[in-house]
């Protein structure tokens, strides 16, 4: 037995500690990234088993190639009108953030998270889904509601914790809840969404229903212990759920080797738990579009879940309350090899004859303008800080259907100080 | 029938009422749990409706939740309520919450039935009494019941609930109920007059305390197996003790409590789990705080230590008739 030698000779162990490739200063040099040229990716039969193809997990799904031209076999083919409805969205989505990242900026609100450089995970991933299919997702898929033609104002109301709030002003901003829109309400709590995603699929399969469930986590969450519980059911009821790992890089400040990044990829969590994986080209909408479809149609035909990996960079910090100045190069989000997701559309859409740089400029100066409308209507609601917008009771509503006597004595004991502050419902001007 | 079949029948006639109402959980389908508390559900209401889950807690609870989002009833299992911590934040975070935070437009009407407490040499991993975790969090509900009968009632009226429900059951007396000596025979719910269970509906409204046994001396508040084991040394010991059964513990019947400890004047509480900020220091601080006038002697609280359940020494664990006995003697010192 080797514990019966002595231990002269053995090397010490080493503990690794993963380290991304640059920090602030650093010149940048992505060409170890590996991105395999557009068409290449086989597109299996939505049929086929998954463990014929799991040399797709590892690999990179893209449709879109560097002039522009949609190629191979994942190309969806969509007609000019949609890709022109896509760009719209992705480019509304951009505006949304803008606007709204000043206006916490400005103190009209305390929160905001931007979608920069990741507009085509969500807004392709909506185009591709039926508007009946819920979809649970993470904090940074509000491009799903804006493809899906939800109202900006409504968005916004609840970014202000206005009067108009849907959700009384009980919840951080950005944490949205559209059931008329299949948008399950947005948890803090990394990846719970999961296995909820997953119970709601295996319902909807129960019950004979049609409708599939889609779920987005980042990659930083992969870690948590409910993606392997969903992994593991979805896998075991064949339930009809997608899986969306968002791996734009960085979690907050931990770049994705904190994850398991430098070991495999993300697609690839899926080969062990026996479940499709695709590792897609997740600034390339039309590609995401196409692995949407391809994991919608597979399942809807009982073939079961699919995983996708949708590789992307976080261009913005984490959230208004982060600084990537802090932590990684500034130089990143330009030089990432994968580009920005609405140029590569609007090139494409360019070089087919069906766009221009004239119609797009004209777009985002209108979309510029509605997202403005949109914000002077919400405004007229109220914003974060002014005042209190909601009833001071409704503080204790929906805790439970129905108010047990514990919550009424101290709504009422809470009502009481306001009366005796000398100054009651002062803070609701 | 016995605790079990109590609540076997109950799941049963769900499941018949209702077609939105699924019961999941480790071995409940075809073997119908290792308590057998969901046998022949599965045979009866088929494979889609009750099935076995892979070993994950927090997977059973989120894809619960899940399912009561969708429009279902699930009603999972935890095979032991100690094994309920890996899904602590799908219940507390998730289910606990979701209707606040949506405003109402999605919930979690799911019923999560657990085994609790000890007294079967369950060790550490199958004795435990997790319930002050949960009373602790808000939006989320709590039951425990005590009798056959109860635990049929309680577990429809859980079940029917539109909020999500622990529903724990006291493993200890599944099977009868205990009198709190380990080395005397155990009884049978059939020759207990709580062992009549009606083969049909009916409910018991969520919140309501049962007086046990009216009396005068003092008032004891127990719930689960705690009730049986009060019942014993108070027999014994010849006290005209009024014995409250909780049944829920959120929410609480606070009438029931503030009448009967302003009558009686005395209080004690009794439970299982462990002492430090467990329920029973919530009910002591309730009990003082409504009370404070009429006690005519200090809150006694009769509870588990604070160590993790011994499995050979459970019975110096467990709060028995000795115990309890002690604290009896001591509260009725200046009567």
């Amino acid at each position: 037995m080797a514990s019966e030698h002595p231990r002269a000779n053995l090397q010490p162990l080493t503990l690794h500690i993963p380290e991304p490739k640059f920090r602030p200063g650093d010149a940048v040099d992505f060409a170890e990234v590996d991105v395999p040229p557009a068409g290449e990716a086989r597109r299996p039969d939505t049929a086929d088993k998954a463990s014929d193809f799991i040399d797709l997990a590892y690999t990179l799904v893209r449709v879109l190639d560097d002039d522009g031209n949609a190629v191979g076999p994942w190309d969806p083919k969509l007609s000019p009108d949609v890709m022109r409805r896509m760009l719209r969205s992705m480019a509304l989505l951009r505006a949304f953030d803008e606007r709204m990242f000043r206006a916490q900026r400005q103190g009209k609100t305390s929160f905001y998270m931007k979608a920069l450089g990741e507009e085509a995970v969500a807004v392709a991933a909506a185009y591709a889904l039926d508007y009946e299919d819920m979809c649970f997702p993470s904090y940074r898929q509000q491009g799903l509601l804006i493809a899906r033609g939800w109202s900006l104002v409504d968005m916004m109301n609840q970014i202000y914790s206005n009067t108009a709030d849907r959700l009384g002003g009980k919840q951080l901003p950005i944490m949205y809840s559209v059931k008329e829109a299949g948008f399950f309400s947005i948890s803090g709590n990394l990846t719970t969404q999961y296995p909820q995603a997953v119970g709601w699929a295996m319902a909807s399969a129960a019950k004979g229903d049609t409708r599939i469930a889609a779920t987005w986590c980042g990659e930083g969450s992969t870690a948590e212990g409910d993606f392997h519980s969903a992994c593991t059911f979805a896998a075991v009821y064949r339930a009809p759920v997608i899986f969306n790992v968002v791996n734009n890089q960085w979690a907050i400040s931990s770049f994705s080797g904190f994850a398991g990044a430098e070991a495999t990829t993300f697609a690839a969590r899926a080969v062990g738990y026996g479940i499709a994986g695709l590792r897609v080209d997740g600034n390339d909408a039309l590609a995401v579009y196409a692995a949407t479809e391809w994991a919608a149609e597979r399942a809807r035909t009982n073939q079961g879940p699919t995983l996708i990996e949708h590789f992307t960079y976080r261009a913005e910090g984490h959230s208004t309350s982060d600084d990537p100045g802090q932590y990684r190069s500034e130089g990143e989000p330009n030089a990432w090899p994968l580009g920005d997701p609405i140029k590569r559309l609007k090139d494409h859409l360019i070089a087919i004859g069906e766009w221009d740089e004239e119609r797009h400029a004209a777009q985002d100066k209108e979309l510029a303008e509605q997202v403005k409308a949109a914000q002077k209507e919400a405004e007229k609601n109220g914003i974060l800080g002014h005042g209190l917008h909601q009833p001071l009771e409704s503080l204790f509503d929906g805790v439970f259907e129905e108010l047990p006597w514990h919550l009424k004595e101290q709504r009422q004991q809470m009502l009481d100080e306001e009366t005796a502050s000398g100054r009651p419902w002062d803070r609701k001007a | 029938m016995n605790m079990i079949q109590a609540i076997n029948s109950a799941m049963d006639i769900m499941m018949e009422r209702d077609p939105d109402v699924i019961v999941m959980g480790e071995d409940v389908g075809y073997f119908g749990g290792v308590f057998r508390a969901t046998a022949g559900l599965q045979a009866k209401h088929g494979k889609t409706r009750v099935f076995d889950t892979p070993i994950t807690e927090c997977g059973i609870i989120g894809v619960a939740v899940g399912m009561g989002a969708y429009g279902l009833r699930p009603v999972p299992e935890i095979q032991f309520a100690d094994y309920i911590y890996p899904a602590l934040d799908q219940l507390v975070s998730e289910a606990a919450r979701l209707r606040y935070r949506s405003a109402g437009e999605f919930t979690s009407p799911i019923t999560v039935r657990s085994p609790f407490g000890g007294g079967i040499f369950g060790g550490q991993t199958h004795s435990q009494s997790p319930e002050g975790l949960f009373t602790h969090m808000s939006g989320i509900k709590t039951v425990i019941p005590s009798t056959p009968y109860d635990a049929k009632g309680l577990l429809i009226a859980a079940i029917e609930d539109n909020d999500p429900t622990l529903f724990f059951e006291p493993k200890r007396i599944y099977n009868g109920p205990f009198d709190g000596y380990w080395d005397r025979p155990s009884q049978n719910w059939s020759k207990h007059p709580a062992g009549e269970v009606p083969t049909g509906y009916y409910k018991i409204e969520l919140g309501k305390a049962k007086i046990v046994r009216a009396g005068e001396a003092l008032t004891i508040l127990a719930y689960g197996t705690m009730v049986h084991v009060c019942a014993a040394v108070v027999a014994e010991a010849g006290i005209d003790a009024e014995i409250v059964d909780l049944r829920t513990l959120v929410p609480l019947d606070i009438e029931t409590i503030e009448a009967s400890v302003k009558k009686t004047g005395r209080c004690m509480i009794v439970h299982e789990a462990t002492r430090t900020s467990g329920f029973g220091a919530e009910l002591s601080a309730i009990v003082q705080e409504r009370c404070f006038y009429h006690l005519e002697a200090p809150i006694e609280r009769v509870t588990g230590f604070d160590t993790p359940y011994p499995h050979s020494l459970e019975w110096a664990y467990f709060p028995g008739p000795v115990r309890i006995g002690e604290a009896l003697k001591k509260i009725m010192k200046d009567a």
